[in-house]
């Protein structure tokens, strides 16, 4: 299929409007906005016939999708930093009410000081509000996963969060190859889902849960999310299968036989293989992991993926000030403790607030990753790219 | 892999010129990036954009510090400080000026080639505003080859619609007119 040039925001529009969504409620920000604004113009000019909600704040926003999906409604809806943020407390009421919607995270730094640019806290202040965490490496895969994403959600009942790099995803314009809306409209048909607020089926939603009730409720949410893995993957293996695609849980390049890798997250994954293939042609055993499905977290799909490594870095775009370590070091970690081998692992932090991570930042992580492997003493968390 | 730094300001279009020359290099079945040094835009300040080119898949997403070609839009920028940094040894300049280019060899000593173009003439006299993107665009296209001048012009009539034809004609004067001066470095 023909290939044309698109930005990774228009990207994700272009799956929206295939998807045939019924609203979008959304409210606009950098750098997420020229996702809404090409909806917005797709409504206008009725390429899409969807009702577009323009509300007065994200918390609005997120609000109106939960109360359309409850409807029955296919629902989208986009945003960054401090729109997520300000979304917070009516993520985790999405999540424990089962309302299926799709929503793309334009990864920005929160303030302050105020930053535009990307870095992943956004998203993982809100990685415990029980959405399915999906992150994308290119403009391609922020498309095709948009798309089952939708799948996804509504075999799930869990809303999906896609996240995508602000500016290295969103604004840079690469090949991308859509595909046709017809065979999209087949791939995930509009079928109206159950509506929960018909005057037929009255019923209350988000009532009290006092403690004789919301401990079993809560756990209901968590167990769904738990059992979304084999739904996330069946789907994905469909997707793959269906449009020629090669997409996992968790990306690797080069983990038959490496010896020294690092783990990254979204649009870090091109720059640390390119890296990797460098290190390749000098006869070292590098490779790359990068983790798609954030959360829930494919903790058995990662154990074999590092079985056999020697030495693991990690790169956190963003951090946990006054934790042990960053997010994304301290799942690892969680899910090697109980193993009897497992890598050495270098924690790294790196681009926070849009702080360009060039090559030779990648060479100086690998390198620390072969030393602390090598040497058995990992050093603590390095800033890579901060200036002293 | 052929790198590109654009230098413009604000309202010249600088930032759509990378755009459209990664349009249609990927029309062409080939391999390209697009990308902004974006900030607090204004009409009037100095912005940066890139254009990567490759025949297989980009997966560099790092920012480009030694470009293979500069470009810039801005009659007053071709001389600002800092607007030659890091560019190849040979590399290729494409200025917006009505200077000759010999006038420049200070400003990019480690250029192969300079070419120049009066790309604010033409935009006055073609689209009666001084937005360069277009005309400097047919210029580069010239110097370096990128793209067929054939296949910006389908981009341009995707892209301007009602402005496609004097989009189409500007690149075109200008890839007649641009003085290209080569240089044994």
């Amino acid at each position: 299929m023909k290939k044309i040039g698109l930005s990774g925001n228009y990207a994700v529009a272009h799956a929206v409007k295939m998807a045939d969504v019924d609203v979008v409620a959304a409210y606009p920000i950098t750098p997420q906005t020229t996702i809404v604004e090409k909806l917005s113009e797709f409504v206008a000019n009725g390429e899409l016939d969807a009702d577009y909600i323009n509300v007065e704040s994200e918390h609005s926003a997120m609000s109106a999708c939960i109360g359309a999906s409850m409807t029955g409604a296919r629902v989208f809806t986009a945003t960054s930093s401090q729109g997520l943020a300000f979304m917070h407390e009516v993520l985790f009421i999405a999540a424990a009410l089962r309302t299926p919607m799709v929503m793309a995270n334009v990864n920005r730094a929160l303030s302050a000081p105020l930053n535009i640019w990307n870095d992943h806290a956004d998203a993982m202040a809100e990685r415990d509000s029980g959405w399915i965490q999906l992150w994308v490496s290119s403009a391609q895969e922020a498309y095709d996963t948009t798309l089952m994403a939708f799948k996804m959600t509504e075999e799930t009942r869990l809303p999906v969060m896609v996240n995508l790099d602000g500016y290295i995803l969103s604004h840079t314009y690469e090949p991308v190859e859509l595909i046709e809306e017809e065979t999209v409209r087949k791939y995930i048909p509009s079928k109206p889902l159950v509506n929960r607020l018909s005057p037929k089926t009255s019923f209350s939603v988000g009532v009290v849960g006092p403690p004789e009730y919301y401990f079993e409720m809560k756990y209901q949410a968590i167990d769904a999310i738990e059992r979304s893995r084999s739904t996330i993957s069946k789907i994905t293996t469909e997707f793959n299968r269906s449009f020629e695609r090669s997409y996992d849980d968790i990306g690797t390049y080069g983990m038959d036989d490496a010896e020294y890798a690092l783990l990254t997250m979204g649009s870090m994954t091109g720059s640390a293989r390119v890296v990797a293939e460098e290190w390749r042609r000098k006869g070292i055993k590098a490779g790359v992991i990068s983790i798609r499905t954030f959360r829930p977290f494919p903790v058995e799909i990662f154990r074999q993926k590092v079985s056999g490594l020697k030495g693991l870095g990690v790169m956190d775009r963003s951090s946990t000030p006054g934790g042990p370590s960053n997010p994304l070091f301290c799942d690892v970690a969680t899910c090697l403790y109980g193993l009897k081998e497992r890598p050495v692992l270098q924690g790294f932090v790196s681009g926070l607030g849009g702080r360009d991570i060039s090559l030779e930042n990648f060479r100086t992580m690998f390198k620390a990753t072969m030393d602390a492997a090598d040497t058995k003493s990992p050093k603590p968390c390095m800033y890579v790219g901060l200036r002293e | 892999m052929l790198e590109i730094r654009w230098h413009g300001r604000g309202g010249q279009g600088a930032v759509t010129a990378a755009e459209i020359l990664a349009t249609a290099v990927i029309k062409e079945n080939r391999y390209a990036q697009a990308f902004a040094a974006f900030g607090p835009e204004r009409r009037g300040a100095p912005v940066l954009a890139f254009t990567r080119i490759s025949d297989s898949e980009i997966l560099l997403r790092s920012q480009i510090y030694e470009p293979d070609v500069i470009v810039v839009l801005d009659k007053n920028l071709c001389t600002m400080e800092g607007v030659g940094d890091g560019l190849k040894g040979r590399g290729t300049v494409v200025l917006n000026t009505s200077h000759p280019p010999a006038n420049f060899v200070d400003t990019f000593p480690q250029a192969g080639k300079i070419a120049t173009v009066n790309a604010t003439k033409i935009a006055l006299e073609t689209l009666g505003s001084p937005i360069t993107n277009t005309a400097i665009l047919g210029a580069l296209v010239k110097v370096t080859g990128i793209v067929k001048i054939d296949t910006l012009d389908d981009i341009f009539k995707e892209r301007f619609k009602i402005y496609a034809d004097k989009n189409v004609n500007m690149a075109r004067r200008a890839y007649k007119e641009v003085t290209i001066m080569e240089r044994g470095v």
